[in-house]
């Protein structure tokens, strides 16, 4: 990832043009069509990230398959509710992925918490309290279609990215902003990079 | 066996449970005084409800009930045993030493009501963090983090 950022500068620098657009097509379209997710499945939803996988709905065909190992992928898809209890290890596994690395938030409690929203104490009101979700799915739970959906919108997203400045720059641009982060500045990314 | 065949086994059986016993329900309740409580749990396993189902507690304001349901594969019947634990000093008999099946359920009801149990050879919590501060399912349970349901939803 490094690498293709400073490709990526030095082509900004020098010639840009022609040969950046060019190449940014090329990893924007490799990048967009293999995103290995890493199933976050801690609920109900979880079923049907399962059923997406499987043969009916047949997730591979998108690029997308699920993979144990968080070194592995590229998206990690928040499937169910997370307590605060498991929210610093939803954040350690987003870690350990490799740049570049997105987030879907499948389901109403990855959302905003859903039904457990109010009067409770154990869950957290949605992951983008501490990752940064790219697209947000609502449904209690969604159907593995709209999965589908939100990998193919994943990938419009990804295909405006540059690695010119760095693809997480540009995609500042579409994120909500979000607060501070209690668990301390994400390793990799740039001083206060999300706002 | 019914409810009333299991009221009157008990009370040929053991007559000083025989006034505690009601029916709450449709389900057989024993109502004894928390220092009896070991007392009368091994008195019921002698008489052979040997399975300890579930035990959990109620915050009922000014006291928790603790409820622990009894099963019977012998009979096929099952049992509710309860007593009242004060608010203000919330302790109760452990009764690991007669089921260990109690080991979690008795650290799983600390952790949400703050019940000691005495005679738990390991009381702490189980579910929630190490460094939690209070007890979330007393009715009194409140922390800054807790959004409260507005009166129109």
């Amino acid at each position: 990832m490094a690498l293709v950022d400073d490709i990526g500068a030095s082509l900004d620098r020098s010639a840009g043009g022609i040969i950046l657009t060019s190449l940014d097509a090329v990893i924007d379209w490799a990048r967009g069509r293999s995103l290995w997710a890493m199933p976050m499945g801690t609920a109900c939803c979880a079923m049907e990230l399962i059923a997406a996988s499987f043969s009916k709905f047949d997730f591979d065909r998108h690029g997308t398959f699920p993979r144990p190992d968080p070194r592995h992928t590229d998206v990690m898809v928040v499937a169910g509710t997370i307590t605060r209890k498991m929210a610093p290890a939803v954040k350690r596994l987003y870690e350990q992925m490799a740049d570049p690395k997105w987030v879907i938030a499948m389901g109403n409690c990855a959302v905003s918490g859903g039904i457990f929203y109010y009067d409770t104490y154990s869950v957290v009101r949605g992951v983008d309290e501490f990752l940064p979700v790219d697209v947000y799915i609502a449904g209690c739970p969604p159907r593995p279609e709209a999965l589908q959906d939100a990998v193919l919108q994943l990938r419009e997203m990804i295909k405006t990215e540059s690695i010119a400045h760095g693809a997480r720059r540009q995609r500042q641009l579409l994120l909500p902003t979000l607060g501070d982060v209690s668990f301390g500045e994400r390793p990799g990314s740039g001083e206060g990079e999300r706002g | 066996m019914k409810i009333q065949q299991l009221r009157e086994h008990l009370c040929e059986t053991y007559p000083e449970l025989c006034p505690l016993f009601s029916i709450e329900f449709g389900d057989g309740v024993l109502l004894v005084e928390c220092d009896q409580l070991y007392k009368a749990a091994s008195d019921l396993k002698a008489l052979g409800f040997d399975r300890l189902g579930m035990l959990t507690a109620v915050d009922r304001g000014e006291t928790f009930e603790m409820v622990y349901r009894l099963t019977s594969r012998s009979m096929s019947a099952a049992i509710f045993l309860k007593c009242h634990v004060p608010r203000e000093a919330p302790r109760t008999q452990s009764l690991v030493a007669l089921w260990p099946a109690a080991l979690w359920q008795e650290r799983e009801t600390y952790d949400m009501f703050g019940i000691e149990f005495e005679g738990h050879p390991d009381l702490r919590r189980i579910l929630l963090p190490e460094d939690w501060v209070g007890f979330p399912l007393r009715k009194d349970y409140s922390d800054d983090r807790i959004v409260r349901r507005p009166d129109y939803i």
